[in-house]
């Protein structure tokens, strides 16, 4: 195999492409290659389990090869491929239709975050955890006083020499039930402006102190939680970046986050129900056409707004290696979550009475769970900053319009 | 692929802008609109772009063209967008020029390409015959007689047709109104003894004519591609004005949407700037997010004409659905952000909310576009 890091023109680009599936055509398993169910999915952590043998098997490979977290550094037990490498490793990837060996808030927020702000120790000692499914992580932002103004934030973590002293609790961690350890902004100078008192944090959820509490949403789902702190001692060794300076990591953070939540729906592994193939199922159609013009008429939009979000997607992309600046990234989350809510509800209506049941036989399973994807869909425009909060930041940051 | 501009396309979109604002800012369109100018655009300006190539862009270098690929075309549209620059460049050089490349005779390509590509002689596409795109909706009747055609009907919104050398007449020999078979193309010289036209003037302060043919003789050496089977050649012309148009409408919206930015950053009102509240900065940056979109599309869509034609159909029809909506969401905002002042016809503003609503109705309005879509989709 080639060494990583030097294919730049294409023609190693395509040598890299056969290598990478001569390698996927070998190692990833036939039962790894068809739509996982939320319930299969591997997220690793101390109470982490895998759905079968082929899972752990899958995972395993990928761990040895890297390519659980292709860009990183080899060092710390990633891939170390470029961006176009990795690239390609993902269209080889999508092109098999292969299952995500493991997914995690470690992976895809908190490692970068610790490779751009972590120091050495901090490095080895996590993210290699992540790599290897040891520890599943969640994130401790917003509190029931603090959304959309995070900086307002109160948990409180006193500074004691060797630890922090943390009192206060964290709203929306997801899934923190089933996490390990939770990355939170926690008020280190009660009396400094704003952002300027909040520091970033590592915390061990099985200290003493720490407790986790379900919320149930109108989906039905239970997937957030709020976690208490009730005085936590942690070791001042998990403090990330500078004291006090918590809030540029948490920025940096807040961008991975954003360009996530941009991309669910537009990669995702899982058997999903998308509008056209929908309305093939549940419309009427008069000589090839959808029979209800206006039904027609919303998937034309959808499908074409999907296009132009895909487009632009790759557009990124290309500036990104081209190193041309655009406002495009700060876009994506605005209009990928939108686009998402649009679907949901688009989908409802196509299926009709089929596409509102709850529960029971009378549903497929794929309904059901169309039923329940609506329901929380509305967390899209809400999580990981409000539509009107992107609104804000395009308007300050891209437009530079005054802010008051 | 690519979705960024590459340099020398970055060169000449910068070239192009600066010699725009310089030689066709938005005055130069006020001028021939206040002097009613019988012709609509300025020669002197028209002969400058042919000699930079403007004209013969797309052409390959056979015919005297700089064939620097249709993406270059877009770059140098966009920037006649933001000026509002009056020209023949999209119905002649884009238009006229795609038709007799796609379809034309290699006689008839050395013999006019060359003419088209230096900006001696321009062309107009005569296709529509009611106030909606409907480009198989044909009446006008092409009829051989002997080595003759002879053309009688009326067509209507042909884009520069009152100065363009040359028509392009989309004729039927056959079929019924709404057939794509059936279509003959045709190259009628405006002058020909019964072609009556009509100057209609738009609210752009742009020209688009009405046009009859009585009885008009064309030999049947100046058909365009095979009888009968126009629409093989039209369906991918169409599909080029459509992207052609759809980056001058980005140009459009593009200058548009600055200067109201620029406006909201200076304009007081309760002792703060306007800018400043929430309201318009919302709306302001979901324009902008529709114009990221956008720029993507357009980008791919441009590409694609060169590149991957088969993908041009939908990519065309993306493009100028999106554009559309676009610039009537820019241009609208742009006026009611201004206020009172963008009422005023001194304020350029208006120039670009005009503009705007004939660039929506060329090749096909919104609803055209999404149907086609669907349609392409398969559903």
């Amino acid at each position: 195999m080639t060494a990583p890091g030097e294919h730049g023109n294409p023609k190693e680009l395509d040598r890299f492409r056969l290598e990478v599936r001569e390698w996927l055509e070998a190692n990833c398993p036939e039962s790894q290659r068809k739509p996982v169910t939320p319930g299969e999915q591997y997220w690793g952590g101390r109470r982490g389990s895998f759905a079968s043998e082929d899972a752990r098997l899958w995972f395993e490979r990928m761990r040895d090869k890297g390519w659980v977290a292709p860009e990183w550094p080899r060092e710390y037990g990633g891939g170390g491929l470029t961006a176009r490498e990795a690239k390609v490793l993902a269209e080889e990837l999508k092109r098999i239709k292969a299952r995500r060996p493991i997914i995690g808030l470690g992976l895809w927020m908190l490692g970068p975050a610790l490779l751009e702000y972590g120091n050495e120790e901090q490095k080895q000692r996590h993210l290699r955890a992540i790599v290897n499914g040891e520890v599943r992580w969640c994130q401790g932002y917003s509190e029931p006083g603090a959304g959309s103004d995070l900086a307002s934030l109160q948990c409180r973590a006193e500074d004691r020499g060797d630890h922090f002293l943390v009192n206060g609790s964290k709203i929306w961690t997801t899934q923190a039930d089933k996490c390990d350890w939770i990355f939170c902004l926690v008020r280190t100078d009660p009396d400094a402006k704003k952002q300027e008192g909040i520091s970033f944090l590592l915390i061990d959820m099985d200290d003493p102190g720490v407790t986790t509490t379900p919320i149930e949403l109108i989906s039905g789902e239970s997937e957030f939680c709020q976690t208490f702190f009730d005085n936590v001692r942690v070791p001042r060794e998990n403090l990330v970046g500078e004291l006090n300076k918590g809030w540029s990591v948490a920025k940096a953070l807040l961008v991975h986050e954003r360009k996530l939540m941009s991309e669910i729906g537009s990669d995702a592994p899982r058997e999903v129900l998308v509008p056209n193939a929908a309305a093939r199922q549940y419309l009427d159609f008069d000589n090839g056409r959808i029979a209800d013009g206006e039904l027609r008429n919303r998937v034309a939009e959808y499908d074409m707004l999907m296009q132009a979000i895909g487009l632009t997607h790759f557009r990124t992309f290309e500036e990104k290696v081209a190193g041309v600046r655009s406002a495009a990234p700060l876009i994506m989350k605005y209009v990928g979550t939108e686009a998402e809510k649009t679907k949901s509800e688009l989908l409802l209506d196509i299926m009709g009475s089929s596409g509102i049941g709850w529960e029971g036989e009378d549903f497929s399973a794929i309904e059901l769970d169309t039923t329940r994807q609506w329901a929380a869909s509305y967390a899209m425009t809400i999580a990981g900053g409000t539509s009107e909060i992107q609104l804000n930041v395009i308007a300050k940051n891209v437009l530079e319009l005054p802010q008051s | 692929m690519p979705l960024v501009l590459n340099e020398e396309q970055r060169m000449l979109r910068d070239s192009a802008r600066d010699f725009l604002s310089s030689h066709a800012p938005v005055a130069a369109l006020r001028k021939l609109r206040d002097t009613r100018d019988p012709l609509g655009y300025a020669p002197d300006l028209w002969r400058q772009m042919a000699e930079m190539g403007w004209s013969s862009i797309i052409l390959p270098e056979q015919y005297g063209g700089l064939d620097f690929g249709f993406t270059g075309l877009g770059v140098v549209l966009e920037e006649c967008g933001r000026t509002l620059a009056a020209s023949p460049l999209f119905a002649s050089a884009v238009l006229g020029a795609s038709t007799l490349l796609l379809g034309g005779s290699e006689a008839q390509k050395e013999s006019l390409l060359p003419a088209i590509a230096g900006g001696e002689l321009t062309l107009a596409l005569a296709l529509e015959e009611s106030h909606h795109h409907h480009p198989t909706g044909i009446d006008t009747r092409a009829e051989l007689r002997g080595d003759n055609y002879i053309i009688n009907g009326g067509k209507c919104f042909v884009l520069d047709g009152h100065s363009a050398d040359k028509l392009v007449v989309v004729a039927r020999s056959a079929g019924e109104s709404g057939d794509r078979e059936g279509l003959t193309l045709l190259l009628v010289a405006r002058e020909t003894p019964g072609v009556t036209v009509r100057r209609a003037v738009m609210a752009d302060s742009r020209s688009a004519a009405n046009i009859s043919f009585d009885d008009v003789t064309v030999p049947a050496a100046d058909v365009i591609g095979e009888p009968g089977s126009g629409w093989g050649v039209l369906e991918p012309v169409l599909d080029r004005g459509r992207v052609a148009i759809a980056a001058e409408m980005m140009g459009l919206a593009l200058e548009c949407f600055d200067r109201t930015i620029a406006y909201l950053k200076e304009r007081e009102q309760f002792g703060v700037r306007i800018g400043s509240f929430q309201s318009l900065q919302h709306r302001a940056a979901i324009i902008q997010a529709e114009i990221e979109l956008c720029r993507s599309v357009l980008l791919q869509a441009l590409g694609s004409v060169d590149a991957s034609p088969e993908q041009l159909p939908m990519l065309a029809s993306l493009a100028k659905a999106r554009l559309n909506e676009l610039v009537k969401l820019v241009t609208n905002e742009a006026v009611q952000m201004h206020g009172g002042i963008g009422l005023t016809d001194e304020l350029d503003i208006g120039l670009f909310l005009k503009r705007a609503r004939v660039t929506r109705q060329v090749l096909g309005n919104t609803g055209y576009h999404k149907d086609r879509y669907a349609t392409l989709c398969g559903y």
